[in-house]
């Protein structure tokens, strides 16, 4: 485990010439010797930039709101650097117990956890109210990328099956909460996963339709009523007008009424004046293209994107199986989180629970995704040693 | 582990391949969205933005004045705060627990305010205070607490208060006329309100003033025919009357006979209008033009005024009177028998034998006529809501006893303002000018309905009425000539005449060689010894006139009268 595979090397997204520079790089970067990357970093600090300005206006200039995502983000950034010193194989090791605990952890919140809003997804630890789903988030791809890498890539067919069980264990649990957002988040995690590990499309095709037929027996036999309902609303808001429904008409006159170049900084009547639902959280993208128009939305989908670009350079880049599986997936992922949250709050997909990946204030999404940006990191500065 | 086979090779090439496309894709679906919100549909979006952030709020229209003739105000607006709030709104968690801060600014029970406002739990609109002193209404809007609102609006004052309510009438608490004037020229007062555009939040909290759409157009001035201050005496003396002699009620007017011109026009019982518990219909009923009463003696001049006119008498002619004569199989009798009275002497005892004698000297339907054309029976138009015409019967019915009885003042009803507007006919040397409560632009031509010559002479004999001889001695105004004449009838009640209940009545005008005003006043149901128009209804008379005199500047024209008392 965790040595370099020059012979199986089914590296999605390493290219020949990449694998033929065994030259380790003695470099004088302070940055890469703390094992971090600087192009990400620069893209990480301009998002949260970004996000603390949009935050200012969306929270109707609350300082202390400002303050509290500061800290959120001076904690994020502390995660991120501890975990890029961690090195991989550790990370490695640890996989499978991290995994385990999640899978304890959901069991606990079915439990004993709180509930909030009709669901039960928190944990009270006494300071801190910690949502095991979101450690879901990372614990899925590393456990698979740990699976799949002590099997022979492409996986074949009984491996494949361990996959799927491994994906949807914690999905079952989360969708009992029930978060249908979150288990569905976390099973396309899974699923990027086998799709970069290279299961054949007929076989992805296959799982489908596997999903579609138990789907019905888990609402049948799985789920409350109250479940059931919380679900129907998600995939209808429109069943709900004044609530989600609402939410999603309120946000697209918000970023429409933008325009080209906005109405400027603090200026967004919609976001300014409460029209505009949970416009500091998962809403916050209407509020930013309200008051920065086009323009601003450019720029910010530019930011995201020279992130995931860096991230798929550094998983092209990566020297182990593993490495690269887990770096493709991760910032995949985030790619995902990005687009659903704008999809959902421009109105193009249903609305799910799902925060803008740095810039909607809250802590736990933020921690975990720094979490993800830290093994980025480490696998970046890491590329020819494990 | 076995190395990868150039199929796996080439699968993974394609995934990365398939994963480039997809991110394009999807970044490429994100930008396309924002560009059709932004720029495509961004016209529409806005407007719907709009919609929601900018609303039209009314600005209520200053309602016009209503003044006096030297205009001196009479009914004025001033701007409050009507508190209101949106139930839905202040119940909501973070609103309510903030209802005993409101309640305790309001001054309001707490828990009474929670059970009204949840009663009203499904309303969006309901008031919690109407017309606060603006400041008041501003530091309960400051407290900030949503669902709770205020509407500017205007409050209506009369600053004479009963003084002249029963013709300025009333608004209700939404500014609408309701009686009197206040109804009467609700349109022309009301104005049109304007509108303005403000930028408001979720809770529907005014967050910015955009600009206004249209100005509101305040209501007109109603400037009235009226004397503030005459008024302030009619009603002054009219309310000690009635207080002295315990009468159910009494009513003054007083004309200015060369226009129609009403200078005053006062009634008891009053109310004040500015307290609400108080404006109930019945205080405030406008007695002068909706309550009926048979004229009696004050009708006399006008029988006389026929015969006159008729050169079948002269004022001396002298006319014998028994004391009681027989019409048809009814007697008409006197108080008591006069013997021989000249026509004169007629009007002096108000002989109702010498008026039936001077009325059968002449045909029923030229009487009729008459009472016709001085505005018996039928409206006034005077420009008040509620009026009645009284009632003139045809003359075809005026046979032997009737019409002996329509000649000296029963079976016919009239108001306090018919009265009026008939003596001003004599004030004005026999020219008729319909009775109005606005000052007119220019005055309108009266109608001629009696001879100069023979409105001259009612006067001369109207003048022995205050004389030595007369019946309403307590009229006089010192230093004046004052013509006039009583009269007491019988109250009819549930149709038949009731031997104990009267109502006192005068009518005069002074000065009355060159007459300035003319004044009835009505007293019902005066109680105690006293009940004669010439004891309960004259002294009104000489009390308002002595006031309204000075104050109009009339030139005394009792010289004489003036001069031999001073050289007494």
């Amino acid at each position: 485990m965790g040595t370099l595979n020059y012979g199986a090397r089914p590296l999605i997204f390493l290219n020949e010439r990449s694998a033929v520079d065994p030259e380790p790089r003695i470099t004088l970067d302070p940055l890469a010797r703390l094992h971090l990357d600087t192009p990400l970093l620069l893209g990480l600090l301009s998002a949260a930039l970004i996000g603390l300005i949009v935050l200012y206006s969306s929270s109707q200039q609350d300082l202390g709101l400002l303050l509290r995502q500061v800290a959120h983000l001076g904690l994020g950034f502390v995660v991120l650097v501890a975990v890029a010193q961690v090195p991989l194989r550790y990370l490695r090791q640890l996989t499978p117990w991290l995994y385990g605990a999640g899978i304890l952890l959901l069991v606990a919140v079915l439990l004993f956890g709180t509930v909030r809003q009709g669901a039960q997804r928190w944990l009270n630890l006494g300071i801190v109210q910690f949502q095991p789903s979101e450690l879901m988030k990372l614990a899925v791809p590393m456990m698979l990328a740990w699976y799949l890498t002590t099997k022979p890539l492409p996986p074949r067919w009984p491996y494949l099956i361990v996959g799927v069980v491994i994906i949807l264990l914690p999905v079952l649990l989360i969708l009992k909460q029930p978060d249908l957002g979150t288990a569905l988040l976390v099973a396309m995690t899974g699923v990027v996963l086998l799709f970069l590990a290279g299961v054949s499309w007929r076989l992805i095709m296959v799982l489908a339709a596997l999903v579609a037929a138990a789907a019905p027996l888990f609402w049948q036999l799985g789920m409350r009523d109250y479940q059931r309902q919380r679900v129907l609303t998600f995939l209808n808001p429109e069943s709900d007008p004044l609530g989600a429904g609402w939410n999603i008409i309120q946000s697209k006159i918000a970023i429409g009424s933008g325009g080209l170049y906005g109405k400027g900084w603090l200026n967004g009547t919609q976001s300014q004046l409460e029209f505009l639902p949970e416009g500091s959280t998962d809403f916050i993208f209407a509020v930013f293209a309200e008051e920065f128009g086009l323009i601003g939305v450019g720029i910010l989908i530019g930011v995201y994107l020279f992130l995931v670009v860096r991230g798929l350079f550094i998983a092209l880049r990566a020297t182990t199986v593993y490495a690269r599986l887990l770096a493709g997936s991760l910032i995949m992922i985030f790619f995902i989180y990005v687009f659903v949250n704008i999809g959902m709050v421009s109105g193009l997909l249903p609305v799910v629970g799902l925060p803008l990946p740095l810039i909607s204030y809250g802590g736990t999404a933020l921690v975990t995704i720094m979490a993800g940006f830290g093994m980025l990191m480490h696998i970046a500065t890491h590329r020819f040693r494990t | 582990m076995t190395p990868p086979s150039h199929r796996a090779q080439q699968v993974y090439r394609n995934r990365r391949r398939f994963t480039l496309v997809l991110l394009t894709v999807c970044a490429g679906i994100l930008l396309s969205r924002a560009v059709y919100l932004q720029l495509i549909d961004h016209d529409r979006l806005r407007s719907q933005g709009d919609a929601r952030t900018v609303r039209t709020l009314t600005i209520p229209a200053h309602r016009g004045m209503i003044v006096d003739r030297h205009g001196e105000p009479l009914a004025v607006s001033s701007p409050v705060g009507s508190i209101w709030a949106d139930p839905t709104v202040l119940l909501q968690a973070g609103n309510r627990e903030r209802l005993p801060q409101l309640a305790a600014a309001l001054g309001q029970d707490p828990g009474r305010l929670t059970a009204r406002l949840e009663a009203a739990s499904q309303r969006r609109f309901i008031y919690l205070q109407r017309h606060l002193p603006p400041t008041e209404a501003q530091t309960i809007i400051d407290l900030g607490i949503g669902g709770v609102y205020n509407l500017r609006e205007y409050r209506r004052y009369y600053p004479d208060a009963e003084v002249s309510a029963h013709f300025i009438g009333f608004t209700d608490i939404d500014d609408r006329g309701r009686e009197g004037l206040e109804l009467q020229f609700d349109p022309q007062l009301s104005g049109v309100p304007g509108s303005q555009r403000v930028l408001q939040d979720r809770r529907g909290r005014v967050v910015e003033e955009l600009d206004v759409r249209q100005e509101p157009q305040p209501g007109q001035i109603l400037q009235l025919s009226i004397d503030r201050r005459i008024q302030y005496y009619a009603y002054r003396a009219l309310k000690m009357a009635v207080a002295e002699h315990r009468a159910v009620g009494g009513t003054i007017v007083v004309l200015d006979p060369h226009t129609g011109e009403i200078l005053a026009m006062a009634n008891q019982p009053g109310a004040n209008p500015n307290d609400w518990s108080q404006r109930s219909g019945e205080p405030l009923r406008n007695r002068a033009v909706t309550d009926l009463f048979e004229p009696g003696s004050l009708v006399k001049p006008f029988p006389v005024a026929v015969a006159l006119d008729s050169g079948r008498v002269q004022p001396a002619t002298v006319i014998d009177t028994q004391g009681w004569m027989r019409v048809g199989r009814r007697t008409v009798r006197d108080i008591r028998n006069f013997g021989p009275l000249s026509v004169t002497e007629i009007i002096t005892r108000s002989s109702n034998i010498g008026v039936v004698k001077l009325a059968q000297m002449v045909p029923a339907e030229s009487l009729w006529n008459l009472y016709r054309d001085l505005g018996f029976g039928v409206l006034t138009g005077i420009e008040l809501p509620g009026e009645r015409q009284g009632v003139l019967d045809h003359h075809r019915r005026w046979v032997g006893f009737e019409y002996a009885t329509r000649s000296f003042g029963y079976g016919l009803s009239t108001t306090a303002l018919q009265v009026a507007q008939a003596y001003a006919v004599l004030a004005a040397d026999g020219v008729f000018h319909p009775a109005t409560l606005l000052k007119p632009i220019e005055a309108a031509p009266g109608r001629r309905v009696m001879s100069a010559k023979t409105a001259r002479q009612l006067r001369m004999m109207m003048e022995t009425v205050t004389g030595p001889q007369g019946t309403a001695t307590r009229a006089v105004v010192p230093g004046y000539r004052v013509a006039g004449k009583t009269g007491t009838v019988h109250k009819v009640i549930d149709g038949a005449y009731d031997k104990s209940r009267y109502m006192g009545l005068f009518a005069g005008m002074v000065p009355a060689s060159r007459p300035d005003m003319v004044a009835v006043i009505v007293i019902d149901e005066p109680r105690g010894d006293d009940y004669y128009g010439g004891l309960v209804a004259a002294p009104v008379f000489r009390a308002t006139m002595r006031e309204a005199l000075r104050i109009r500047g009339v030139l005394p024209d009792g010289f004489a009268d003036t001069v031999s008392t001073a050289a007494r």
